[in-house]
């Protein structure tokens, strides 16, 4: 029983990093970035040398671990810099829509490219493998790996909140989401706010990157979709455009999986993922605004 | 919007899928009567991705509302067309979970067609019931929600659907000029419901939802609808890449297909159906000249070649710079007619 409550905050925790990733663009700018997943791929792919060959061959993952944190994190920002320098910036001011699609094909664009440069078998990667030991808790069998995660993702949240909260760029950042004309009218740079958000967003998609690389061992050009979607619906049901709300969607979101993995029928496993989504979409029907409010109540971002 | 030019007399309203199919019916002929140029296998694949992009279109574009998710309802149809028309036996062995009846359906293409776009559509109804009530952002989600859902399914339900293997041996019927005359059903079908009431009040709702809503359109009938067309369109360009290839597969009409149909409304224009064609037809040529290169081409003594992969990177890129530079497409609000007298 412990054992699956932590399986499922476990879960939940990486599905809660990308939904504040989500979240967090989502909050500044309006845009749900549907390359959000790709972000993480990149990250993942960050860690090994480029090339087309099965066998993958470590370049940043054979430094010592605070290096491999900063490099891939570096390796992200700056990818998510230049998406916003390139695609975004030229957008903005366009419909909502428009930069939906931009997204989509910017997703789309790193997908291909690096198929292009690392081909479309998956690669299996041995990161900090002494992580997944078994630990026993309070009378549960579970894996430090699962405890990590859930002490980083409470650390970048606890960080988040904070920058949030007491710093001058956190305050501008929850100005713009409020009201991004009004923010600008009181002296809040559009793009200083903007290029902060998605940095960070940047940041959250490395620590997702690294955490499921050391859980899975597997690198694979489309691996960032599945977690990206799940991202998506944990904002969805959270309530758009709360950052709150989208880390209590990632919460539930996990613990609704892990429930479904542990208690359907094993002929029924399969289809987990649907009954997932039939979960999400039994959510929306009773709550169109999600869990936690949306529109201008309680507190955006 | 192309709302007050379209009243005119009756010669005047079909001018835009007149032009379009003449367009359309161009290419066919290259293709049967000078060889060389084009290959009709070609021309065929190209009349398809028109009823895929009209089909989009026909939400999407009148809407204003992104789908990732409609090429859900190719797959959907497909699917059911290798139910209803693949030989009992081979179904027995590769799909033995089928219900009784369908395992001994071995139905005529016609009819099949019929009941898998019904299909598509009914689906398409009640996905949209329950979408529709989400705004814009959130709906664009759950149809992309949709999109991984059902292929999740289909490639889960191993003793129904094959699992994710390929399902072969569904009869081959559709040569160029069956998905010419797809197409412009398609195209025909998007002009009426655009040009009808609804579809304008749906356009208007599009340009600006707080008017439309104010002037008592039923912003959410109407796209409720105009999904449900799109859905059934999005069938028929299942069914007939089915009987054109011969082959399906879950990922037949993936994340792949939805990219390819999305990249050629948003190339070609987005809020116009000869937008839609148009980035259809362009962006078909353009994939398929890139194909040719990465295959290699002799060129005197030279041999081109282009390293495979480039082909999507190319497209992507190419979408984007067509974003960023002309976002609304080629052809903008501007839809095909000989006339430019009462333009808006």
């Amino acid at each position: 029983m412990v054992q699956t409550l932590i399986n499922a905050i476990s879960l939940g925790s990486i599905y809660a990093l990308v939904a504040l990733g989500i979240g967090l663009l989502f909050g500044v700018l309006k845009v749900i970035n549907f390359a959000h997943g790709d972000f993480i791929t990149i990250g993942a792919f960050a860690l090994i040398i480029p090339s087309s060959q099965a066998a993958a061959e470590m370049g940043i993952g054979l430094m010592p671990w605070p290096l491999v944190i900063a490099g891939v994190a570096a390796v992200v920002v700056l990818t998510a810099l230049a998406a916003e320098f390139l695609v975004f910036r030229p957008l903005r001011g366009a419909d909502s829509a428009t930069v939906m699609i931009a997204s989509f094909a910017l997703g789309y664009f790193l997908q291909s490219s690096l198929l292009l440069v690392f081909g479309s078998r998956p690669k299996s990667v041995n990161l900090w493998s002494q992580l997944n030991v078994p630990v026993v808790l309070g009378g549960a069998e579970t894996s430090l790996l699962q405890i990590i995660i859930i002490a980083a993702t409470a650390l970048l949240i606890a960080g988040l909140g904070f920058l949030m909260r007491y710093t001058s760029v956190g305050l501008a950042m929850r100005a713009a989401a409020e009201n991004f004309r009004m923010a600008r009218l009181v002296g809040v740079r559009a793009n200083l706010v903007i290029g902060a958000a998605i940095a960070l967003s940047g940041i959250l998609a490395a620590a997702v990157s690294l955490l499921i690389v050391v859980q899975t061992g597997v690198l694979s050009y489309r691996m960032g979709v599945p977690l990206m979607i799940f991202g998506f619906v944990a904002t969805v049901i959270g309530g758009m455009g709360s950052l709150l709300g989208s880390a209590v969607g990632g919460f539930a979101v996990g613990i609704v999986s892990v429930l479904a993995q542990t208690f359907l029928p094993e002929s029924a496993r399969p289809f987990r993922d649907a009954v997932v989504f039939s979960v999400v979409f039994l959510v929306l029907m009773l709550r169109p605004k999600g869990l936690i409010g949306g529109g201008q109540r309680g507190e955006r971002i | 919007m192309s709302a007050a030019s379209s009243r005119p007399g009756t010669v005047r309203r079909f001018e835009t899928p007149v032009i379009l199919v003449a367009g359309l019916a161009f290419l066919v002929l290259l293709a049967t009567w000078v060889p060389g140029i084009v290959s009709p296998r070609s021309i065929a694949q190209l009349m398809i991705w028109v009823v895929l992009v009209v089909g989009l279109y026909t939400f999407s574009g009148l809407s204003g509302i992104i789908s990732f998710g409609q090429t859900t309802f190719s797959t959907i149809a497909a699917y059911c067309v290798a139910w209803l028309t693949l030989n009992p036996f081979v179904k027995a062995s590769s799909m033995p979970g089928l219900p009784q009846f369908i395992l001994s359906a071995s139905l005529h293409p016609l009819a099949s067609a019929a009941i898998s776009i019904a299909v598509a559509a009914a689906i398409g109804l009640v996905v949209a019931l329950a979408v529709m009530r989400l705004a814009g952002e959130a709906a664009t989600i759950a149809t992309f929600a949709l999109l991984i859902v059902v292929n999740s399914i289909y490639g889960n339900w191993n003793s129904v659907t094959g699992g994710m293997s390929s399902i072969v041996g569904i009869p081959i019927v559709v040569g160029v000029w069956i998905a010419f005359g797809t197409a412009v059903l398609a195209i025909v079908v998007a002009y009426a419901f655009q040009t009808s009431r609804g579809g304008l009040m749906l356009q208007a709702s599009r340009d600006d939802e707080v008017a439309a809503r104010a002037s008592g359109i039923e912003v959410k009938r109407w796209r409720i609808i105009a999904f449900v067309i799109s859905a059934a369109l999005m069938g028929l360009g299942g069914v007939v890449q089915a009987h054109f290839l011969g082959v399906i597969s879950v990922e037949s009409f993936y994340l792949g297909t939805t990219f390819m149909t999305l990249a050629m409304l948003v190339v070609g224009g987005r809020s116009s159906l000869t937008g839609a064609v148009v980035g259809a037809v362009i962006l078909s040529l353009v994939t398929s000249v890139l194909r040719g290169l990465e295959r290699g081409v002799e060129l005197g003594s030279v041999n081109l070649q282009i390293p495979s992969g480039i082909q999507e990177v190319a497209l992507g890129a190419l979408m984007l710079v067509m974003l960023v530079r002309r976002r609304r497409g080629l052809c903008g609000l501007w839809e095909a007619r000989f006339s430019r007298g009462d333009a808006d």
